[in-house]
Parts: C-alpha cells; structure tokens; sequence
C-alpha cells in the first residue's frame, strides 16, 4: 500500500516552522497499530513532555524521531526539513540513509538505560562522536566534553568507566554526551526510570537546567508527573496511540478534559 | 617387551623440531585465513541481501556438515579436475582456513549478538557511520565474549594439522609417519609428537585465558 504522498509540503516555510512536525504518522507492528495517523508540533525552544500508560506509543514517538524506528506512513519534518522523506523532482520519496544522517545530526537521545559505551571513559563517551563524526581534533573535542562533563557535575570523572559510575552518574554523562553534539532536539526517554529514588533528583536537575538555558527543543516521556509538571511548556497525555488530550501542565493535570486522562492521573497518583 | 629408546629420540629430535616448525605454521597460517575469513562471513551475513545472506549461511552449515578430512582431499584432489593445480601446502591451508573460518564466523556472530541492542541505538543516535560503529562500538564489545572461543579453534587447528599428512605436508605426523617406515620405530616418534602437541597446547590454552582477562581489563569492561 503505497501512500499519496503529494499532499505532504516538500518543505515547511513561513515564520511560525515547528522545530518538529508528525503529520499523519502511523506505525504499526504487524497487526498492532502503535501509533495512529499522529499530528504533533513542537516550537523551537518548547519543552513537551508525553504522558500515558505503557504501550500508548509515547517511546516509539520519540525512537522514530530518533529514527531507530521507521514509520509506515505519514512524514516527520525537523527543522522544516522533512527527515523520514527527501525530495527528488518535486516529489516526496524515502530518505536515503544520507539524508538521514544529515537530518538525524540536529537531533540528541538520552535512553532509559543510559547506553554508554563500556569500553569508553565518561570523557571517552563525549568525545567519540565529536572525533568520529563531527570530526573535531582530540583537543576540541576534549575541550568542549570538559565544559559538558563540568555543566553535569562530573568533570572528576573523566576518567572512569561506566562500570564505575553509579546509575545516576551514568545518565548525567550521557546527556553530556548527547549535548556536546550541540543537537537541535533533545529527546529523553525515561530517563529517570532506571534509577534509585534518591539520584532520580541529580538528573532531574541537569534537565531543569537545559530548559530556558538554551533554545533547545525537547521531547521528554516520564512517568514523573511531578516533574513533568513542573518543567514542561506542554504536556501531551497519549493514548492508544494518539493524542487523547494535550495542554499546559496547568490545565492538564488540574483540569484534565477528558475522561481518560482523569483516570490515567488519578491511577497514578494512588500508586505514588 | 619393547623399551624405550632414548638414543633415538635424541637422534630424531632435530627432524622434530623442524616438524614441529612446519606444524606452527600451518596451524598460524590456516588461522590467520580464518580469522579474516570469519569476519568477511559474518559480516556479509549480517547485510540486508538476502541472496548473499542466504548463500552464507549455506556455505558456513555446509563446512560445518562435513569432514574437514574430506574438505582437505577436496580442495587437493577435486581442485586439479578443474584446473586448480595447488602445492599441498597451498591446498592444506586454504582447506583448514575455510573449515575454521566456517567455524570463528559463528564465534564472531555470538560475540557480535551479544552486544545490546542499546549500544547500536546510542552509536546512531550519535550519528556513527556503519563502519565507524562496528569498528568502535561493536567489535570491541564483540570480542571479550569471542576471545575464549576464537582460542579454543586456534588449539583446535593446531590439533588438526596432522590432517594435512594425508595430503603430504610434512608436519609432525608426516614426519613420525616417515621415521616410522624408515625404522620400523613407532613408540619413540609418535610419543614424541604427542609430547609436542601437549607441549603447545597447555600454555596456549592457559594463555589466551590470560589474553582474554587482560583485553576486558584493557577495555575496562571488568564486572
């Protein structure tokens, strides 16, 4: 099934271009549709947290923007460039694995499970895609993870393994290396879920500190609400694969609309 | 009862060591086929073409199916039948260098496998090229879990040189084999390349284990 792809724009222009648009997004597991014909912006600068219980989609939003996931129709743009999509002739095609990269380098992940390289000091992890990708010299690259492991608090530990950093630790190098790549979007994804109550609030800090620092966009999941609701320009609650309501973190979790989104909040909050 | 004769280990030692020589060196030379064979093997395995993903994996359960005795009389015997003349040390190290390439591309595959999917998604979400990920991210990770494996084949191939007497290399069987028809001595030569291979054998084994400490350490991946 191949989909009419003329009604998408080549590009997006004017004076109000989202940092990020999903239009029409859909993707599917074989028969399980995990996100339906989504359309989502999010503004340069804007920091948009995405709530809702397991299997709503709200990761794979994330992982396809990432492009560790492909999308079964629909187009992303980032940065009014389309990125799942290229253009030749006029025309919308799949993104060469080219085009990807270069749409793929305005944007940053911090997973779950943090996924430094073992084999790599904290600093080591900073540098590589510096060195390996953006092909700076050691000595800048050295340079600006420094200032990066320095902003997280870690510049003690430039020289540890992963293995010797506690989980907390690990996550703060990681958004350092995902921000010494001086990305566009940040996206993080979950990335207080694997952490022990008490070092959740180390990372939670660095993160405060990026919103308003800079105009990086962000794209957060959490199950924090508390955190989410004090940190987000917009929080959107997902379910079933799309968005069941979204707003200020204000109106959503005061003054939710919609049935599901009360019963979602109120579940929550009884377990915690 | 036969006695030992120690006149004549003495007097067949140089022949041995020469032998033993011969044997070191097919044993090197096969492994270092396969060593970079098994990498050209998983790696076209792991390619998203299916005709050549598919025709690999054939080829590595084909070698590993059958007798590498048969594999060496095949490459040696068969190989002329079609025009590929091949000295028999020629045949005997591209037949052992297939069969245990065969072999360390399964060994690479685990290894490669037993990398977490996370570190692929943080090696793109860095924006690593392919190559630059298997060669920074992948390969270093991949081979703590191979070297033990990889160490075992490389013990393995020592020990299966004498399969390359039949063909006429004269490694260490070849040699006992010829001592023997020449003095009617079987006791003195083929312990002696017993002695040999147990010789070999013990500390390499002891110290790829060694080896294989001192990468994780090095890599700084001690648990």
């Amino acid at each position: 099934m191949t989909e009419d792809m003329s009604r998408y724009p080549l590009r997006l222009e004017g004076d109000d271009v989202p940092m990020v648009r999903f239009r029409n997004v859909t993707k599917r597991y074989g028969p399980l549709v995990v996100l339906n014909q989504l359309d989502l912006d999010v503004s340069t600068g804007e920091m948009v947290t995405i709530i809702g219980p397991s299997g709503s989609g709200k990761t794979t939003v994330l992982r396809m923007l990432m492009t560790l996931e492909t999308i079964d129709s629909g187009v992303i743009y980032v940065d009014g460039e389309p990125l799942t999509h290229m253009e030749r002739n006029g025309q919308l095609l799949p993104a060469s694995s080219k085009h990807i990269r270069r749409i793929r380098s305005k944007i940053g992940m911090c997973f779950q499970h943090f996924n430094l390289f073992p084999h790599m000091t904290a600093l080591g992890n900073c540098m590589e895609g510096l060195v390996q990708v953006l092909g700076l010299s050691r000595r800048e690259a050295e340079e600006r993870s420094m200032e990066l492991l320095d902003m997280v608090g870690l510049a003690e530990k430039r020289d540890e393994h992963p293995s010797r950093l506690s989980g907390g630790q690990q996550q703060r190098v990681a958004i350092a290396r995902a921000l010494a790549m001086r990305p566009k979007v940040m996206l993080f994804d979950e990335v207080t879920s694997a952490l022990d109550p008490e070092v959740i609030s180390e990372v939670t800090n660095v993160i405060r500190r990026l919103v308003g620092a800079h105009d990086l966009t962000m794209l957060m999941v959490t199950h924090q609400m508390g955190f989410a609701k004090e940190i987000s320009d917009r929080v959107c609650f997902f379910f079933n694969g799309a968005v069941e309501e979204q707003g200020t973190p204000a109106k959503l979790f005061e003054n939710p609309e919609r049935e599901r989104t009360r019963q979602f909040l109120n579940a929550v909050l009884d377990a915690n | 009862m036969i006695e030992w004769r120690w006149h004549l280990v003495w007097e067949l030692a140089p022949r041995f060591v020469d032998a033993a020589g011969k044997t070191l060196l097919a044993a090197g030379g096969g492994y270092s086929i396969a060593v970079v064979l098994g990498l050209v093997l998983v790696l076209a395995q792991r390619t998203r073409f299916r005709p050549l993903t598919f025709a690999v994996r054939e080829f590595v359960e084909l070698i590993r199916s059958t007798p590498l005795l048969l594999q060496v009389f095949f490459v040696f015997y068969v190989g002329p039948q079609f025009g590929l003349v091949l000295s028999p040390w020629t045949a005997g190290l591209i037949a052992i260098g297939l069969h245990y390439g065969a072999y360390l591309s399964e060994v690479y595959r685990g290894g490669i496998e037993s990398v977490p999917a996370g570190q692929w998604e943080a090696a793109k979400a860095l924006n690593l090229s392919v190559v630059r990920t298997y060669r920074r991210i992948v390969i270093p990770q991949a081979l703590p879990p191979a070297i033990s494996g990889m160490g075992n084949y490389l013990v393995g191939i020592f020990k299966d040189t004498p399969m390359l007497s039949v063909i006429g290399v004269t490694e260490l069987m070849h040699t006992a084999t010829a001592v023997g028809a020449e003095s009617y001595r079987y006791l003195e030569p083929y312990t002696m390349v017993g002695a040999i291979f147990l010789a070999i054998s013990l500390p390499a084994a002891y110290l790829i284990s060694r080896f294989e400490k001192w990468v994780r350490r090095t890599l700084g991946m001690v648990k």
